[in-house]
């Protein structure tokens, strides 16, 4: 069984057709790289397995989209539930105006965790989980702002995972990190793997190939190739594929 | 030859421009000058009425007394000279009009011709009387002396609880009533408009869809545009009776009716200041909450709420800003009696409302005018105070990103 699913997947903003029947599905504790052009509907798909489309007025969905063999958008779905279910990780980093430690606890606290000794526990492990601990356990009721950029998205990594998801959706994770910075977070979802279904949207052929398992290739809001990412950059079976991952278009 | 017309041209624009600064800057100042050197003018002036003056016998050895001591005299709460260090003897007071239980019309003369010197006399043969008349009935020989008032104080100004600018023979220039009736009024409309501006501006900003949003957003404002005059006439003919009945009151003229009026007035502020700051609450914040499984609600109170705190304080300031200055139609409802108030239902009168009401009535340059004057630098010290904590919280509000 798919860790996550979809099965004919239409998407439409007002008349515009984003998303024209994506079926396709992921494996548990392996990442999947979405690449493609700008505009080529990768994030909007991703965003159908946490339902965040739903914020955006006029948004139509036909098909089905399956977390863990469940049809996420049939009536009797809580959408605040199956968010606890599938963590994301945003293009910039975007932590709250509170401290470090309230960033991370902010998931539990919402979902009604009130132990207190519970919840210090969740954030120490989560920050540990996301690399982060070393440098911030010092200053844990300090402003999250005062984190470097690097920091402050290892930092959201950190709030995703204290609410112990299955599922890691990751939005261009690090395009708004230098090298190092970046660096670290592909370790990190190297390490995650092992207890997540990872997706990861990238813009970075060499991330894409070094961190993922799978590849799938989107363009013009069709699902053009999906395979193991070695097949995809070194053989891919699709022209559009090829010019795309070789660097001639996008 | 085109550019030197072209660099004589934008010199010509900047120096307009610089020029138009400079003249703002200096009508300004010259606006504060001219209202502090009138309002100052008031504490060099004795508080006797213009024109009168008080006498007592020369035996008496009070030389100096206070506004407050005259009117206490005056209304009969203090009636012996010993209360105002004097001899042990009750007061006897004088006004003008009593002269005809002294002495017969025919001894006054026809025209009052010998008013002065009968004066003279009664107060020469009088050891206890305190006599207040026009200068003009002073003779150049007067039995008796004068009494001295002691110039208004800043302190007897500021805590004084009692408002007779015109009152006979000395006035009274306690403005503590109406500051406290500007702080009334003004604390009570930014407690009706605070929650309720809060609550519409959550709502224009986070779950109103974008249809009622564009049709909400030019109703507020439009609120904004309605002349106070105009909340002014609705307040009395509509709030005031209400409140009459209501709360059974003899009067519907009270604090509550301004600050109800004064909390509507400040309302389109609060609203669009906290809706505008709301909104630059960043997407990504908000959905960072959402993705955690935070409800709608708590993404409001939890991340929305707090990202624009200061922007919430600066809307509350300048409302308070906006309640404290105005002035039509807090004069028409609030009843303008300059008594402390002690409840929401007594009638107040405000520091606008009394500049306003008064200042066509005080002769110009008198102590009353320059009292107005004093009062409009205490509104003008209440505003700028207003306008540097907002100052202080934006700037506190951008160290913060």
């Amino acid at each position: 069984m798919y860790s996550l699913e979809s099965k004919d997947l239409h998407l439409y903003y007002g008349d515009f057709h984003a998303l024209k029947g994506i079926t396709m599905g992921m494996k548990k504790n392996e990442v999947t790289a979405f690449i493609g052009p700008s505009g080529c509907g990768k994030s909007t798909y991703l965003r159908c397995f946490n339902r965040m489309n739903d914020l955006i007025d006029n948004v139509r969905i036909d098909g089905e989209v399956l977390v863990d063999g469940v049809d996420i958008y049939q009536k009797s779905i809580l959408v605040d539930d199956l968010r606890t279910h599938v963590g994301m990780v945003f293009q910039k980093p975007n932590p709250f105006p509170k401290s470090i430690f309230e960033n991370v606890a902010y998931g539990l606290r919402v979902n009604g965790t009130k132990d207190k000794n519970l919840i210090a526990e969740r954030v120490e492990t989560s920050l540990k989980q996301a690399a982060l601990w070393d440098e911030v356990k010092d200053k844990l009721k300090k402003s999250a702002f005062e984190l470097s950029g690097g920091q402050q998205q290892r930092l959201c990594i950190a709030r995703a995972l204290a609410i112990e998801p299955s599922v890691l959706l990751m939005d261009e994770p690090a395009s708004a990190l230098d090298p190092i910075s970046t660096a670290k977070i592909e370790e990190l979802i190297y390490q995650l793997k092992e207890n997540y279904t990872i997706i990861i949207v990238t813009h970075n052929m060499q991330q894409a190939g070094r961190v993922s398992d799978n590849t799938a290739f989107f363009y013009m809001g069709e699902l053009v190739e999906y395979g193991k990412t070695k097949n995809i950059f070194t053989s891919p079976k699709d022209t559009r594929t090829q010019n795309y991952v070789t660097g001639r278009f996008g | 030859m085109k550019r030197y017309f072209h660099n004589f041209g934008e010199r010509l624009i900047e120096g307009i421009l610089a020029l138009s600064g400079a003249v703002t800057s200096l009508t300004v100042l010259l606006i504060v000058v001219f209202l502090f050197k009138e309002g100052l003018g008031l504490f060099s002036q004795h508080p006797v009425s213009e024109g009168g003056v008080i006498v007592v016998n020369n035996q008496n050895p009070v030389k100096e007394l206070s506004a407050k001591q005259i009117k206490e005299i005056y209304d009969q709460n203090i009636t012996n000279w010993k209360e105002v260090g004097g001899k042990n003897q009750p007061i006897k007071i004088f006004r003008l009009e009593d002269i005809t239980d002294y002495y017969p019309e025919e001894q006054l003369g026809a025209n009052f011709e010998y008013l002065p010197q009968r004066l003279s006399e009664l107060v020469s043969k009088q050891p206890e009387i305190i006599a207040y008349f026009p200068e003009q009935y002073l003779s150049k020989n007067f039995q008796g002396h004068p009494i001295e008032l002691e110039n208004i104080t800043l302190g007897s100004f500021l805590g004084g609880k009692e408002w007779y600018p015109t009152i006979q023979p000395a006035v009274q220039m306690g403005v503590l009533p109406l500051i406290l009736g500007t702080l009334w009024v003004s604390f009570g409309a930014i407690l009706i408009a605070l929650p309720l501006g809060l609550a519409a501006a959550i709502y224009t900003a986070e779950i109103a869809d974008n249809k009622v949003r564009n049709t909400l957003k030019p109703v507020i404002e439009l609120l904004a545009g309605i002349p106070s005059v105009v909340y002014g006439f609705f307040g009395l003919v509509v709030l005031v009776p209400l409140i009459q009945k209501v709360f059974g009151l003899p009067v519907g003229e009270t604090a509550l009716a301004g600050s109800i009026i004064l909390g509507i007035m400040a309302l389109p502020t609060i609203i669009s200041v906290t809706d505008d700051a709301m909104r630059t609450t960043p997407r990504a914040m908000k959905e960072a909450s959402l993705a955690l499984g935070a409800t709608k609600w708590q993404t409001i109170y939890k991340v929305v709420i707090p990202y624009s705190i200061s922007g919430i304080s600066t809307a509350a300031i300048l409302g308070i800003g906006r309640a404290i200055g105005e002035t039509m139609a807090v004069l028409m409802v609030t009843g303008n009696a300059s008594v402390i108030p002690h409840t929401f239902l007594e009638p107040v009168r405000t520091i606008p409302a009394t500049i306003a009401a008064e200042l066509g009535e005080a002769p110009q340059g008198g102590i009353h005018f320059q009292a107005l004057f004093a009062l409009g630098c205490i509104l003008f010290l209440m505003t700028l105070i207003i306008n540097v904590s907002v100052d202080m919280v934006s700037a506190k509000k951008k160290a913060n990103r």
